[in-house]
Formats: structure tokens, C-alpha cells, sequence
């Protein structure tokens, strides 16, 4: 992947500013509809997701009170690791990106919710909402794009330091959630300018390592202790649920921007960017993934990144209805819709951190690669034509 | 009360268990997980379980409901706000207690109104089913009787204003009064209340003079010299349509008698529609562009911001947020409230519309 602006053959170039605006209102009016016809059966279905969420981790917590024994152990950390990517990623993600103000709620409400993570809801919400949301994919803005640690674009200048990042790329799948508070720091920079010195900088750290400090009394050492005999069990049961939670979450979200086929964007592309222009970066810079209704539930629905990125503040079980409607925009502007199962595309996201470990060769790699699966798609010059 | 006040070495322990189970489930609250089985229980957020909806009349409907163990009581005359999902949206109306007064663990009643287009009244009283839980919070108002109930009393009320006064009469305080009760409905078959109240009046209890709009046509307040000619001398409670109780309190201030007449509206008077604007809800980071006539509380809530809110027509304060700047027009009397940046004035979300962009801190 290289800027869209630096291809060989640039992907909305059969696209006139004004396709662009009609695009932009056809999209427009999908967001309207969902939101007018917004009702009972969403909020049943959020609060059902919540109190599954909520027994389920009651249950295999109470299990893993016992788990010395073997079976309690397995039955107990599968069900904690599931309850924990359901509270991180279908319930926390989306109540935090707003999806459910709209039912007023001071429950189930951004502004109340705190979630399963080290990362406290307020600093995420500012780092994930306000930046990356708003500037995806645009090499030098978007942070997401390697986290500030890792070469994920062509036109990211290549230092040695990347050599590492395979490396860089596993510790942080396993230890995902500190490395997103580290993020939502702004740790490296932070720490290289001085402006560690900041009190607002202090303040937010403080905030980090109280929620750290509860998390950790919590899993580490409250309900270890009240295991009694299974105490070793349980603290490593869970370890391994918060462990299964940091892969499974680093891995759906690397799928989400990372793999072949998603195209960045220079920074002055976004200078007096249209709503239009704005929607064409997201559907170009997302990337899907396929699967059944329960891969799609524990993705959070990030397996429709591209319909997230559309609309961030849509229900997230609206993003699987409006799909196939998004799809068929894409075929009609000639643009190409990037998905793919989850092996496929974590294997092309790790793919991509592997290869930019090292500097670019001097050609730029090929525009078509083996695992697009556009394959079935009109190129864009021909509907262009 | 003594009994229930656990000494002070429980209550520190209590305390203390109550934090460790903070602890463990972080980072949500005991109570999160403690709603999931017992919503209604002692310590709870105030809520209620729909036992019954009998209809009253063709568009009105009473909910009888058992209050969770929070709930403290109310003084007749007195509302409760509601808090129920329509749509699954959250919504939030004023009724005024209907039951009488009686232990706390009682169900308490209220009676809707459906009125045309009303969001939340025809909820309640077309599709609300037994076995719902409702938002409740505690009992509120000043439209309550005095401690010692006056010896001749006047009820002046139409349509469902006839609520509050329900409470009254069914809690017994007024049994050696002498009551009139002169109530307003387009039929016979719209009093709400209809056979109670003839029944009270058949028995003596009170004098019952009922007005049907739809042939006898609106009530002027001046008939009252003839329907109660001592009316004046009466402590009078009035509740009902903005126009009757704006022509009741001109008719007793002008016989310079305003002291005895206590009125309830459901409703604030509107005069004037602001010129609307843009308004942002600082912290929630929600911008909307507002009509003149839309209350800033309603335009933060279509937004999705929680907004604090409570009678919802300017009485009870509950819903005032700092204006950080700009400018907000007072829909009952058209003043002008301006704040510079940095200010914080203080203004009621719920009678106040936008005049121009403003920022409120929310
Ligand atoms: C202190 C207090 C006590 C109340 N007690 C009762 C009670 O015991 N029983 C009862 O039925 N209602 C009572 N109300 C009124 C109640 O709170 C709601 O305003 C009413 O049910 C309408 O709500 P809605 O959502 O159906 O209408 P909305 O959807 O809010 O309004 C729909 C339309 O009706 C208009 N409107 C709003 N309220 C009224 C009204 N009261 N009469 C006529 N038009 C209106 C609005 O301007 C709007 O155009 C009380 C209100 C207050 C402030
Ligand atoms: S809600 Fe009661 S004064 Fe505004």
C-alpha cells in the first residue's frame, strides 16, 4: 500500500468531484434511514448483548472458584475470555463510539461507561473518536496507522528501529491493552519531547495507573485469593483470558486497516476535504471480514469496518443489515470493496509488518496483489467507461 | 426509623463489603449486576413495576405500580416523574399521584391522559403491559393540601386535572370539609373518574358540579358567582388546560383574593419562540442547530446527550445546566439570557430555546 495520491493507477480516478458529492449523498441518506427507523428491537438487542455479558462472566468467574479441577478451569477461562471480548468489543467499543446515547439511557451511555480495560474510557474515547476516526489512513495524522511504533505504509520513512517490529507487533497483540493506553498517552512522543512534565500529561497517567491498579486487584489478586486452594488456577485462568482478549482484539483490529488492498492518504489530501471526498477515504481505507453471525457479534462488528468507518455512531447490529446495500455502492462507483475471512486477512496484515520491516524496494510492488479479492469486481475502468 | 439504623461498627463493615464488591466488578457498580435479578430492591436507583393499566375512559388509563424499596411516600396532590422506553428511547413525564396515601410498600397510581401526537401518554395508555419496569423518582410538588385541611374548600379542574385532586379526595384528609368540586370534560362518558366522583357526591361527600364541554361548551371562570357563589371565600385548587387556569388566576386577582387560589399546570404557558441557533453540549461534544421554539432540554436529548430534566415546563429546577456563552430566550416571557465566554449562568433547559449560537456544559 503507498498513498493513493503516489499510485500507478490512482483508484478514484474514474470518479468526478461529482460522483464523489452524490456518492456522499447516497450514503447520507443509508445513515438517515437507519437513524429514523432506530427502535425497541436495537435496544433489546443491546441490553440482551449486556446481560449475557454480565452472566456469563458471573458464571465462569464463580466457576473458576474451583479451578483446581481441570474441566473447571478450561470451561471457566473460555467462558472469561469470551465475556471479556464481548465487553470489550460489542459492548464497550460501540457504547463508547455513542451507537447507543441516541436510547438516553444514563446506563448504556459514552459518557457513563467504563469499560474492561486499562485504557480509561474518556482517553480512549479522545484518541479513537477524535483522531483516528477522523483522520484514517492519513500517513502522518492517523496513529492507528502502526500505532507510532511500526511501518505499516510505503510512505512511512523507514527506520532501523523497524527491523523489530514483527517483534514489536507480538508483544503488542499480547499485552494489546496496555499498548492502547500507552497510545492514548501519547507515551513515545510524550516521553521524547518532555512533555511528560505537563500536568494535564501527569493527570492523565495517574488516571491510567489507577485503572490499571483496579484491574489488576481484581484479576490478580481478589478473585485468586478468593479461590482459596485454586488460587495459583485462577490468577493463571486469568491471565489467559485477558491474554486471549488482547490477540483476539489486536488481531480483528489489524484486519481493520492493515491489510493488502487498503489505500492511505497524504496529508493534504484532507485539506478542505467534502463530506463526500470524506466518505470515499473511509470506504477506501477499511477493510472487512467475513464470517457467521457469532464471529461478527465477537468482532464487535468490526468485521464491517468499512460500514463502522461510514458511520461510526450507528448501532453496530445495523452494520451487518446495511452491508450488502454499501456493497453494491461500491460496485456501482467502481470502487473496491476489501474483504476476506479472519486468517486470510490477519495473515496479510502480518504479511505487510513483515515486509515493511525492511526499506522499500526501489520498485514499488505491484498494484495487484495475490490475495485481492476484487477478483469478481469490475475494475473501476471499466465502470468508469 | 431507629430499627432500621444498623450501628455504627455494621454499617463501617457494610462499607467496607460494599467496596470489596466494588472491587470485583469493576468497572462496573455491584448494583449493575444486582438490577439484573432485583431492580426494585432497598438501595436501588428508584424504580417501578407495572402490576395493572385499567382503562378509565376511551383515552385515559390508570397504572397501578409497585415502587422499588426506595420509594419514600408522596403527599396527595403531589407527581411522580415517570421514566419509561418508548421506542427505546428513554422518556421522562410528570403524573401526578392518583392513590391515596399509604405504607410505603403499597402500590402507588397514576392516571394518563392520552393526548393527540402525546409521544409517552399514548404509550402508557395504549401499549404499557403489566410486568414493566418503569424509571421512577420520588414523589414532588407544592399542590398539596394544608396540614390542616381548610373547612370549605373549591376543586376547579378539567379533562386530566382532575388527577391531583383525586389523590386529595381519596386520601380522606378533607372529611370534615365542605368540598365543590367543579369539573370539565367534553362528555359524561370523558370524566375521568366519572362514577367515583358522582358516587362521592351521592353520598354527601362533596358537591359535584360536572361541565360537558361539547354541549354546554367551555367554562367562562365568571359562571362560578352562580355555579359557587362563595368561591371566593374558598381555598380553591385548580389544575386543568392553560386557558382555564390563565382566566381562574386573572378572576381571583382582580377580586384581590390570589392568596386562596393554588394552581397546577402540566404544561408551560409559551409566549415567545426564541430565534434558534446552534448549540453545543460542551462535554458531550454534540453540536445541533435548534429551532426557536424547541426547548434546549429537548434538543439535547434528541441528540442523545443525557440532560438532567425533570417537570419539564419550569417549575421544579431540575433541569438547569451553566450557559457557557452565547444567548437563550425564556419561552414563557421571552426574555433575553446572554452569558460571555467563561460564564457559567445558570438557565432552565426545558422553558429555554436558542437565540443565536450558545454553549451549554453538559
Ligand atoms: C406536574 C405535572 C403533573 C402532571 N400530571 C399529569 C397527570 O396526572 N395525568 C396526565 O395525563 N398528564 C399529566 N401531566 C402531563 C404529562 O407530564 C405529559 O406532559 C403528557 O402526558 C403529555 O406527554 P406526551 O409525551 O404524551 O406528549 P408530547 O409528545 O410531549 O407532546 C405532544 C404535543 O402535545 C402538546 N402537549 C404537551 N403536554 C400537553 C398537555 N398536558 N395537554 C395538552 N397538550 C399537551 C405538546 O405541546 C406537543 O405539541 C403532568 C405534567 C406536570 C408538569
Ligand atoms: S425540568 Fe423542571 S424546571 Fe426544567
Amino acid at each position: 500500500m503507498t498513498v493513493i495520491q503516489k499510485k500507478a493507477v490512482n483508484p478514484i480516478a474514474h470518479l468526478t468531484a461529482e460522483d464523489i458529492e452524490t456518492l456522499g449523498k447516497e450514503l447520507d441518506a443509508i445513515r438517515e434511514r437507519v437513524i429514523a427507523s432506530r427502535g425497541e428491537r436495537d435496544a433489546a438487542y443491546i441490553r440482551k448483548v449486556i446481560s449475557t455479558q454480565r452472566k456469563l462472566e458471573i458464571g465462569s468467574r464463580v466457576v473458576l472458584l474451583f479451578s483446581l479441577f481441570p474441566p473447571a478451569w478450561i470451561v471457566g477461562t473460555a467462558g472469561l475470555s469470551v465475556a471479556k471480548i464481548l465487553e470489550n468489543m460489542e459492548i464497550g467499543h460501540n457504547v463508547l463510539h455513542g451507537q447507543w446515547d441516541w436510547m438516553r439511557d444514563p446506563k448504556i451511555h459514552s459518557t457513563s461507561w467504563e469499560w474492561d480495560h486499562v485504557a480509561p474510557a474518556d482517553q480512549w474515547k479522545q484518541s479513537h473518536n477524535e483522531l483516528h476516526h477522523r483522520f484514517t489512513n492519513v500517513v502522518g495524522k492517523d496513529n492507528d496507522l502502526g500505532y507510532g511504533i511500526m511501518r505499516v505504509d510505503e510512505d512511512q520513512p523507514w527506520h532501523p528501529a523497524h527491523l523489530g517490529q514483527p517483534l514489536y507487533n507480538f508483544l503488542n497483540a499480547c499485552f494489546f491493552e496496555y499498548g492502547i493506553a500507552a497510545y492514548d498517552l501519547d507515551l513515545g512522543n510524550k516521553l521524547k519531547n518532555g512533555g511528560h512534565k505537563d500536568p494535564e500529561f501527569r493527570r492523565r497517567v495517574r488516571a491510567v495507573g489507577r485503572k490499571i491498579r483496579r484491574q489488576f486487584l481484581k484479576d490478580y489478586l481478589l478473585f485468586p485469593v478468593l479461590s482459596g486452594p485454586s488460587v495459583l488456577h485462577t490468577l493463571a485462568a486469568n491471565f489467559t483470558a485477558n491474554l486471549v482478549r488482547n490477540l483476539w482484539s489486536h488481531s480483528v483490529i489489524m484486519c481493520g486497516h492493515f491489510p493488502e488492498g487498503v489505500e492511505t492518504f497524504e496529508k493534504t489530501s484532507i485539506e478542505g476535504e467534502t463530506r463526500g471526498e470524506w466518505y470515499v477515504r473511509q470506504m477506501l481505507g477499511s477493510a472487512n471480514i467475513s464470517g457467521s453471525r457469532l464471529m461478527h457479534i465477537m468482532t464487535g462488528n468490526l468485521s464491517f469496518q468499512i460500514e463502522h468507518h461510514l458511520f461510526p455512531d450507528l448501532p453496530s447490529n445495523r452494520y451487518q443489515e446495511i452491508a450488502p446495500e454499501v456493497r453494491a455502492l461500491f460496485d456501482r462507483y467502481g470502487l473496491k470493496y476489501t474483504t476476506g475471512s479472519l486468517p486470510r486477512q490477519v495473515f496479510s496484515a502480518w504479511r505487510k509488518v513483515f515486509r515493511l520491516a525492511l526499506p522499500n524496494r526501489r520498485q514499488p510492488a505491484p498494484p495487484v496483489t495475490p490475495l485481492d479479492d476484487s477478483a469478481d469486481h469490475p475494475t473501476p475502468a471499466l465502470v468508469a467507461a | 426509623m431507629t430499627a432500621t439504623v444498623p450501628p455504627p461498627d455494621t454499617r463501617s463493615f457494610r462499607r467496607r463489603l460494599w467496596r470489596l464488591a466494588e472491587t470485583v466488578t469493576t468497572p462496573v457498580l455491584p448494583s449493575d449486576y444486582l438490577d439484573l435479578v432485583a431492580p426494585l430492591r432497598a438501595g436501588a436507583e428508584l424504580r417501578g413495576r407495572i402490576v395493572a393499566v385499567h382503562p378509565e375512559t376511551p383515552d385515559a388509563a390508570t397504572l397501578v405500580i409497585q415502587p422499588g424499596r426506595s420509594w419514600r411516600g408522596h403527599v396527595p396532590g403531589q407527581y411522580v416523574r415517570l421514566g419509561v422506553d418508548v421506542d427505546g428511547v428513554r422518556q421522562w413525564r410528570a403524573y401526578s399521584v392518583t392513590s391515596a396515601p399509604g405504607r410505603r410498600t403499597d402500590p402507588i397510581s397514576v392516571t394518563v391522559k392520552a393526548i393527540p401526537d402525546g409521544v409517552v401518554s399514548n404509550h402508557l395508555v395504549r401499549r404499557l403491559r403489566p410486568g414493566t419496569i418503569v424509571q421512577l423518582d420520588q414523589a414532588r410538588g407544592d399542590f398539596v393540601l394544608p396540614e390542616r385541611a381548610p373547612s370549605r374548600v373549591l376543586f376547579l379542574t378539567a379533562g386530566s386535572g382532575i388527577t391531583p385532586v383525586a389523590g386529595m379526595l381519596r386520601s380522606g384528609a378533607l372529611a370534615g370539609s365542605d368540598v365543590v368540586l367543579v369539573h370539565s370534560a367534553p362528555t359524561a362518558a370523558d370524566v375521568v373518574f366519572g362514577a367515583e366522583l358522582r358516587g362521592l357526591a351521592e353520598r354527601g361527600a362533596i358537591r359535584l358540579v360536572e361541565r360537558h364541554t361539547e354541549v354546554e361548551g367551555l367554562l367562562n371562570v365568571a359562571e362560578l358567582d352562580t355555579l359557587v357563589p362563595d368561591h371566593l371565600e374558598r381555598q380553591t385548587w385548580a389544575c386543568g388546560p392553560l386557558g382555564l387556569l390563565d382566566a381562574a388566576e386573572e378572576h381571583w386577582s382582580a377580586r384581590g383574593h390570589a392568596a386562596r387560589l393554588h394552581t397546577e399546570r402540566f404544561r408551560p404557558t409559551v409566549i415567545t419562540a426564541g430565534d434558534g441557533g446552534t448549540v453545543t453540549f460542551t462535554r458531550s461534544s454534540v453540536t445541533v442547530e435548534a429551532a426557536g421554539a424547541t426547548p434546549l432540554l429537548d434538543a439535547g436529548e434528541n441528540a442523545g446527550v443525557l440532560m438532567p430534566s425533570g417537570c419539564r415546563m419550569g417549575i421544579c429546577f431540575g433541569c438547569v445546566l451553566p450557559l457557557r456563552q452565547g444567548a437563550v430566550r425564556d419561552l414563557r416571557n421571552g426574555q433575553l439570557t446572554t452569558a460571555l465566554p467563561g460564564d457559567g449562568v445558570r438557565v432552565q433547559t426545558c422553558v429555554s430555546a436558542a437565540a443565536g449560537p450558545c454553549e451549554l456544559e453538559i
